[in-house]
């Protein structure tokens, strides 16, 4: 298989010290492999259930401790290392992104160029399902919206698995962390949870990859993600501005236009 | 003490009806846009009918995930302060499985070690258990290398076996006898059926008593950061696990009013061993999730005399980079002690 | 007699323009509703979208941001920061069915003393008649056992 191949070769000529892609794991998941040997190579595995964004992992600092690494890469990984790059997270020297396709074929993109380039053939797109859920979700009234949310948040448990599978959530000290002053609270009543997804989104309005991870994450399956996909969708239709197309920083709320158009400001 | 009878599956209609009409409210798995999760119920019909367990387990009726310790409020020269009355409603708990019902006692060692919890106690009081045993698993169940098994009845005030024609009913405690109480004529004698026969095989994956054991040797060895590396350190394993215990508390207030409450921590998050000063003595993911195997296999039995984990795999499923507990714990036990 | 219902309203504007506007409205002795609360903040690049969901917890039933006029902001560019902002943030409220008729965006200057009465007396009006924001204050209160 083309990146067992490529892993082992990356391996064995000192290249990376480490391939993070995905392996089987329970009930027929994928979940993410550091392979680090060549035995560890053979288990890689490359197919439709290996969704999750591997970025998340680029700016541990366990992860950092292992050296260069490859990552398998689909374009939402793609995005989300080129984003890193921007916010000056990672060096471009400290990963190389496997871009591999539905037929399982490797190209190996060594630098941000190659990154942008690879993405300038596929234009991103957020899958139907969640699609088709949003567009529900803005044809009902305000009132039935609020009762969905207040719904599906009544289930948040505040694990944060959101926020620790997202590749943007990177900060050490986060924001619901604070306590001086607490802006947010921490308990998982009502208006803790809908204080904590709306300043998530709202952090992440411009800078999400709609990789759909934090969705994915979720315990109890609170369709989260569709939230940061707004807010990205938001900053995008308004400003023309968008996470991961660039290694060069781009962020629409550290940006104006002096002739910014809005219809609600008297 | 136990009591065997046969519960026939036209008798749970009628179970369900004397329950609720004697002031106790139902709680069972049910069905939610392909979701399996407790919810109030108020027929059979309403359970859900074919799940191997629900995604968070059942501790929330006793440790809720947001429970009120105290409330204040200040007027100028006087401070009024109100101990909230636990708000235990007299509950059944239908349909969670032997691994869930099991965990309960361990809860219990924490919440009553040398103080006794008011608020979970009289959450514990009010709260019946009717469990059912296994006749499915999966591949993150490990009950019986944990010392449980699918029909275990540790926990369960009457633990229930799918059999022909309905349920053998075990009546296991002084709470299971007064539900039957409230119907006996629905329960009909036993007859002397072979449980083991019912439930579904689950072999045991690994000698816990000699990991126990083996584990205080294992403290430094590599293995911990390499089964960490995928970690991304949420605390979705420690809120849906039925025995994992840690809280914190937060306070709510202003200059008028205010509340404390407790709610769900996780060791798998950075800050919970964080000091103030700064330094952190579980820095990284691999300290924090050998922290998580010890606490549950090695200071528990050292502390309570019994494990902090009853195999049920709802960390396994609900983390999401498929930590999976028991093939961890598989490769701990094989792993080589350095001498 | 029964109380009418009167909307507790909270405003966030900025030192050098709103707040000077409202000054003048108060020299001019032109009378507006008291509904409001005014908390001054050097420039409305200032305002973090956590103080606004703050107001709300805190019992408001509505709230108004106002600042300096695009081109006008005494810091240059804040209120251009504070634009983009606000203009994400109401996607993202409407997305989640807060109330956005509940907050007011607004530009007034430090000489339009007239209109910053204006503005508070049709926002109060208008909240007056929608009523207080119970659909928030019950979620403040839920989810604790």
């Amino acid at each position: 298989m083309e990146l067992r191949e490529k892993a082992k070769q990356l391996l064995e000529s000192g290249a990376v010290k480490a391939v993070l892609g995905f392996e089987a794991g329970t009930h027929g998941r994928r979940r993410p492999l550091f392979a680090r040997s060549a035995e560890a190579a053979g288990r890689l595995v490359w197919d439709q259930g290996c969704e999750q964004n591997l970025a998340s992992y680029v700016t541990r600092k366990e992860v950092k401790r292992l050296g260069r690494m490859a990552v398998a890469a689909r374009p939402a990984t793609l995005r989300a290392l080129l984003q890193l790059m921007a916010e000056r997270q990672i060096k471009e020297e400290d990963v190389l992104p496997l871009a591999l396709d539905d037929a399982g074929q490797v190209t190996e993109l060594a630098s941000a160029q190659a990154i942008e380039e690879r993405l300038a053939l596929e234009p991103q797109q957020i899958p139907a399902k969640d699609r088709e859920l949003m567009d529900r979700l803005k044809a009902m009234s305000r009132q039935e919206r609020f009762a969905f949310w207040q719904g599906e948040l009544s289930r948040c448990i505040k694990c944060y698995a959101c926020r620790s599978s997202c590749p943007m959530c990177y900060c050490g000290h986060c924001t619901m962390d604070c306590n001086r002053p607490q802006w947010v609270p921490v308990p998982s009543h009502a208006l803790g949870n809908q204080e904590y997804h709306t300043v998530r989104a709202m952090h992440l309005a411009g800078r999400c990859v709609q990789c759909g991870d934090c969705g994915r994450a979720c315990p109890v399956d609170i369709p989260i993600h569709l939230l940061t996909f707004t807010a990205e969708e938001s900053v995008h239709a308004q400003f023309g501005q968008g996470a991961g197309a660039s290694a060069k920083l781009d962020y629409a709320l550290s940006t104006f236009r002096p002739d910014d158009k809005e219809s609600f400001i008297r | 003490m136990a009591e065997t009878y046969h519960l026939p599956q036209a008798s749970l209609d009628p179970l369900f009806s004397v329950i609720l009409a004697s002031g106790r409210r139902i709680l069972a798995p049910t069905d939610r846009d392909g979701r399996s999760e407790l919810n109030p119920v108020t027929s059979p019909a309403q359970v859900a009918k074919d799940y191997v367990q629900t995604a968070l387990s059942a501790k929330g009726t006793v440790f809720p995930k947001v429970e009120k310790l105290l409330s204040y409020a200040t007027e100028p020269g006087k401070v009024e302060l109100t101990d909230p009355v636990p708000n235990a409603l007299p509950t059944v708990l239908f349909g969670i499985r032997p691994c869930e019902a099991a965990g309960f006692q361990a809860l219990d060692a924490v919440f009553n070690w040398d103080y006794r919890d008011k608020f979970f106690n009289a959450r514990l009081e009010q709260l019946a258990v009717i469990g059912v045993s296994c006749t499915r698993k999966d591949d993150a169940c490990f009950c019986t290398s944990v010392g449980g098994g699918p029909g275990a009845v540790k926990g369960s005030d009457i633990l229930l076996t799918p059999m022909e024609g309905g349920y053998l009913a075990e009546v296991l405690t002084e709470k299971g006898q007064a539900l039957v109480a409230l119907a006996p004529d629905l329960f009909n004698p036993g007859n002397g059926v072979d449980k083991a026969k019912l439930v579904v095989d689950v072999p045991a994956a690994f000698d816990q008593p000699a990991l126990t054991a083996k584990l205080p040797a294992l403290f430094d060895a590599g293995l911990w950061a390499d089964q960490a590396l995928r970690c991304v350190g949420c605390g979705a394993c420690a809120f849906v696990c039925p025995t994992c215990v840690c809280f914190d508390i937060q306070e709510e207030a202003d200059p008028r009013a205010g509340r404390r409450l407790r709610i769900w921590d996780s060791c798998g998050y950075h800050m919970f061993t964080l000091h103030a000063s700064g330094h952190n003595p579980r820095d990284t993911q691999g300290q924090r999730w050998r922290q998580r195997v010890y606490h549950k296999f090695s200071y528990y039995p050292e502390r309570y005399g019994m494990l902090g984990c009853v195999g049920c795999g709802k960390c396994t499923r609900a983390c999401p980079v498929d930590m999976n507990l028991r093939e961890h714990l598989v490769e701990a036990s094989q792993a080589q002690v350095k001498p | 007699m029964a109380e009418t219902f009167e909307p507790k309203i909270t405003a966030f504007v900025c030192n050098w323009c709103t707040y000077a506007g409202a000054d003048l409205t108060g020299t001019s002795r032109i009378k507006y509703q008291p509904n409001v609360r005014v908390l001054r903040l050097p420039c409305t690049g200032r305002i973090d979208f956590m103080l606004l969901a703050k107001a709300f917890s805190r019992g408001s039933d509505g709230i108004i941001i106002s600042g300096c006029h695009p081109n006008d902001c005494h810091y240059t560019s804040g209120n251009y920061h504070a634009r983009r902002r606000w203009m994400v943030y109401r996607d993202l409220m409407d997305f989640m069915g807060i109330d956005t008729e509940r907050i007011t965006f607004s530009w007034v200057s430090a000489a339009e003393g007239a209109k910053w009465a204006e503005l508070v007396n049709e926002v109060t009006n208008k909240l007056r008649a929608m009523g207080p924001y119970v659909e928030y204050k019950e979620m403040v209160a839920a989810g604790v056992e």
